[in-house]
């Protein structure tokens, strides 16, 4: 077990050195990580939108009905959701949904070129696969995943908004002033700091299980499965990591 | 010309290849025949480099291959094309963009040079009008062709085809085989070519290398094939019924 998992590790970050080598032809790594761009981070927009503006949404009413208690100013409720936002469902939550989309995408499509030997065919071009196959999703990922918490912040607030007011828990201008209150730039910084670290877990590891297939469709299925579990344990792990890191001094 | 010399491969103890010493000549379709799972596929994949040999000897020429590092085999790998069983087109692009990819990679024509290039390829495979579809959209013979063209894109040295007849029905096969045989000479490649088809070897084949469970059994011509004492190659080339009947017909 241990050895199996030292072996792991070490192939991992044999693979990572593949990996970061020099790239053959810089336009052509170029234009892959444009298509990147739009195969990982734009089709993720839909499913963090949605996602971000209900638990935006229920997150304000979960904290309306925690602070019925009129010692508390209404606007609390929108300081909670803001922080509750920005600090761990952005940045973390997000990341795992990410894990999902985006590593089961990335395992599957590597995988499979490497059972259908397009991954060899690469190879005998002289080619170095790892590198053309992953360094483009690492990039666009590192690159585009920030833009994606952003959106996550802004809908998520935007959906407790909606349904705070809707529902009547919270007036318009209490919610504002309370997502403005005691505003900690740093807090997005940090959220940032662990969506790019999130970004390298979920390309580099769900990359790693795909281009170390072997077998057929049923071990590309496999890989999948393994890359969204690794990517979120190591989200997780990484989360406490770096929340104990950056948070406390 | 390719110098096998003393191959040995194994997986996990158990050897697949057995002390395999070959030469493969320039400018000849030359093939390497045996039943499935006899080794063909790893000895070639071992002479191209995708597998690590044990111990052992292959030589491009005069450049010892198997002790070059990653950056040295670039350049051989430059004058390699290969044909894989499965074709092994690039799914996310089209026909076009498959034949194109390898000039994209190591040429700096400009995109009308390159066109013309890809035209020019896919119409010696006799490719016409299909260069925006995706492989997923075209037949698996028009994939072997598309996937010969990508090969000769770079005008290669050396081109391996691993069972370029696999999964094709007898006419597509031939016109296969005929493709192989006439871009070898075209072009004075050393092609390496994978079967277990008897056509394919009585079509093209000029040195046929039999190999049995991971050893090399018997070398030749395919004039001699049909006259050979080796009992392994005999079971093997007159294995069907017809094949039988022709025998007995003398």
């Amino acid at each position: 077990m241990i050895r199996f998992f030292l072996n792991q590790v070490g192939l991992y970050v044999l693979f990572l050195k593949k990996v970061f080598s020099k790239p053959e032809k810089a336009s052509v790594y170029y234009k892959q990580t444009m298509h990147e761009f739009v195969s990982l981070g734009l089709t993720s927009i839909g499913i963090i939108s949605i996602v971000s503006f209900f638990m935006g949404a229920v997150i304000t009413l979960q904290t309306a009905y925690n602070t019925e208690n009129p010692i508390y100013p209404k606007y609390l409720i929108g300081l909670g959701c803001r922080d509750s936002i920005i600090l761990e469902f952005s940045s973390t939550v997000a990341a795992l949904i990410l894990a999902g989309k985006m590593g089961s995408n990335i395992a599957s499509e590597i995988g499979t070129m490497r059972v259908t030997e397009q991954i060899d065919a690469l190879e005998i071009m002289g080619i170095n696969s790892a590198s053309y196959l992953v360094l483009p999703k690492i990039i666009a990922t590192l690159l585009f995943n920030p833009v994606l918490t952003m959106l996550s912040i802004c809908v998520g607030i935007f959906g407790g908004w909606i349904a705070g007011t809707l529902s009547g828990v919270i007036t318009s201008e209490n919610f504002i002033y309370g997502i403005q209150y005691a505003f900690i730039p740093y807090y997005i910084t940090y959220s940032l700091i662990k969506t790019v670290f999130f970004a390298f877990i979920i390309t580099s590891v769900s990359s790693f299980q795909g281009y170390y297939v072997s077998g057929g469709s049923l071990e590309v299925g496999r890989s999948s499965t393994k890359a969204v579990v690794y990517s979120s344990v190591l989200i997780l792990l990484f989360n406490v990591i770096l929340t104990q890191l950056l948070l406390t001094s | 010309m390719i110098s096998v010399k003393n191959l040995n491969k194994s997986f996990h103890d158990k050897n697949v290849l057995t002390d395999i010493t070959v030469e493969f000549e320039t400018g000849k379709t030359n093939l390497i025949i045996g039943r499935s799972g006899s080794g063909k596929t790893v000895l070639l994949k071992s002479i191209v480099g995708l597998h690590n040999i044990d111990s052992g000897e292959i030589w491009y020429e005069d450049t010892l291959f198997n002790k070059l590092e990653f950056a040295e085999k670039k350049k051989i790998r430059s004058e390699i094309g290969m044909l894989f069983q499965g074709s092994a087109l690039f799914d996310s692009l089209t026909v076009e963009q498959n034949v194109q990819f390898p000039l994209d990679m190591f040429t700096d024509k400009s995109p009308e040079e390159k066109t013309e290039r890809v035209n020019f390829c896919l119409n010696r495979v006799n490719i016409v009008n299909a260069n925006n579809f995706y492989p997923a959209e075209i037949s698996g013979g028009m994939k072997k062709r598309v996937a010969i063209a990508r090969a000769i894109a770079l005008n290669p040295k050396y081109l391996f085809c691993d069972e370029p007849n696999s999964g094709l029905d007898p006419v597509t096969a031939i016109l296969i085989d005929d493709l192989i045989k006439e871009l070898t000479e075209e072009y004075s490649m050393t092609t390496i070519v994978n079967t277990h088809d008897m056509n394919s070897v009585m079509e093209i084949g000029e040195k046929i290398v039999f190999i049995s469970e991971g050893r090399k059994c018997w070398e030749g011509s395919k004039n001699d094939i049909l006259n050979s004492d080796c009992k392994p190659l005999n079971d093997f080339v007159f294995a069907n019924s017809l094949a039988k009947k022709i025998k007995a017909a003398g």
